[in-house]
């Protein structure tokens, strides 16, 4: 791992490696969007509104992503003191904030005409809706940070305690009667039909692949901004 | 020495996120009989809530329970899970996931006799996506499917 704590050796990895992710992510995750909407058929009950399936579990997977982004990259920080960790774990908040929005937005949308209503507080959505401040106050502790760039000590504690949302909203629907369905995807096996399986296996990949390019392009605008900011206290010492 | 530092920190970090951690799902999994979202048919039987309370049942529609009033909006139908079932009325226009052997989720009260007088009504999708055109067909027999949720 401390291969990569080089900054420079960083950089030279993650410029190639942005367009390599971005390009393809957005291609696939297009694609996919446009299959599912257009060549899937109607659900036996749902009907059309089955579609917002293919940018609603993407969103979930990657608000949830982006906080197990944010709580390794903290505990890095914490112990080994990598001076990128804070930094990955800063790039990481506002593009998992974005999807958890997305997630409580289209979930909201789908729930009115399928539930018939727009919002319940069940264990899933109250959990959902809890990671979303949990980024929010992270966003705030990262902000407020003296760190240039990084985040401190305090707002990398924040995203560690914060994880134990995560296995809890994955658990909420078996633990609680609640108003969202059971795990469609589970180690056994999937009770997706293949006709709407495949295209979301194809937006999760996309928006997976994007989610990493914008945490890449983050990460070199930070350190960008670090370079800048030595530089000008250098000319000014001059 | 720089090493022994790195090593306390780790096990510190590892220990206060496991105990965080365990705290988090202990406390989450003992609200699991606290909280739970609503009543099925057997744990209101088990629980028996006092008639008139507030509160919120869950359960698969019967098929072939529902029965609509001439009014046209006052319905009643049978609410089951595996062990029991209930009762409910309900008078108000129905989500369109409302459909026999579906999920669905009602706000109300208990009356004397036992039926459930709902106030609110949602409909609950289960976990299964499976298109119009194949919902009747059991994909392993390829016989009409005997848990068919379509009407």
């Amino acid at each position: 791992m401390h291969r990569f704590a080089n900054p420079a050796r960083f950089l030279r990895l993650a410029k190639p490696l942005t367009p390599a992710l971005f390009w393809p992510g957005l291609i696939l995750a297009l694609s996919a969007c446009l299959w599912g909407l257009f060549a899937t058929p109607a659900e036996r009950l749902m009907g059309e509104t089955v579609k917002i399936i293919f940018v609603h579990v993407p969103a979930a997977w990657l608000g949830m992503g982006g906080w197990i982004v944010i709580a390794l990259a903290s505990i890095i920080q914490l112990v080994w003191r990598h001076p990128l960790a804070g930094i990955a774990a800063r790039a990481a908040a506002i593009p998992g904030a974005v999807f958890a929005g997305i997630c409580l937005a289209t979930g909201s949308i789908w729930g009115r005409p399928t539930w018939g209503t727009w919002w319940v507080w069940d264990g899933r959505l109250t959990s959902m809706l809890v990671l979303f401040f949990l980024y929010l106050g992270y966003i705030a502790l990262a902000n407020a940070s003296s760190e240039k760039g990084s985040v401190s000590r305090v707002a990398a504690i924040f995203g560690v305690m914060g994880a134990v949302n995560i296995p809890i909203i994955n658990r909420s629907v078996v633990w609680w009667e609640s108003q969202h369905q059971k795990a469609s995807i589970t180690l056994s096996g999937s009770s997706i039909d293949p006709a709407y399986l495949w295209p979301l296996f194809g937006s999760v990949i996309g928006f997976s692949l994007i989610f990493g390019a914008v945490v890449l392009m983050r990460m070199r605008a930070a350190l960008a901004e670090i370079k800048i900011d030595a530089r000008m206290r250098r000319m000014a010492e001059r | 020495m720089a090493v022994k530092a790195k090593h306390q920190r780790l096990l510190l970090a590892v220990l206060a996120a496991s105990a965080l951690l365990a705290a988090g799902l202990i406390a989450a999994s003992a609200l699991r009989e606290e909280v739970s979202y609503f009543y099925t048919p057997s744990s209101l039987a088990r629980d028996k809530p006092a008639p008139g309370k507030a509160i919120r049942i869950g359960g698969l529609v019967q098929p072939g329970s529902i029965t609509r009033g001439a009014d046209g909006v006052s319905i009643r139908f049978v609410v089951q899970d595996r062990d029991a079932s209930l009762n409910v009325r309900y008078t108000g226009i129905t989500p369109d996931l409302f459909v026999e052997g579906s999920g669905v989720v009602a706000d109300g009260r208990l009356a004397a006799n036992g039926i459930f007088i709902a106030d609110s009504l949602l409909a609950k999708h289960d976990e299964n996506y499976v298109p119009r055109e194949l919902a009747d067909i059991d994909m392993k027999t390829g016989q009409q499917s005997k848990d068919s949720l379509v009407r």
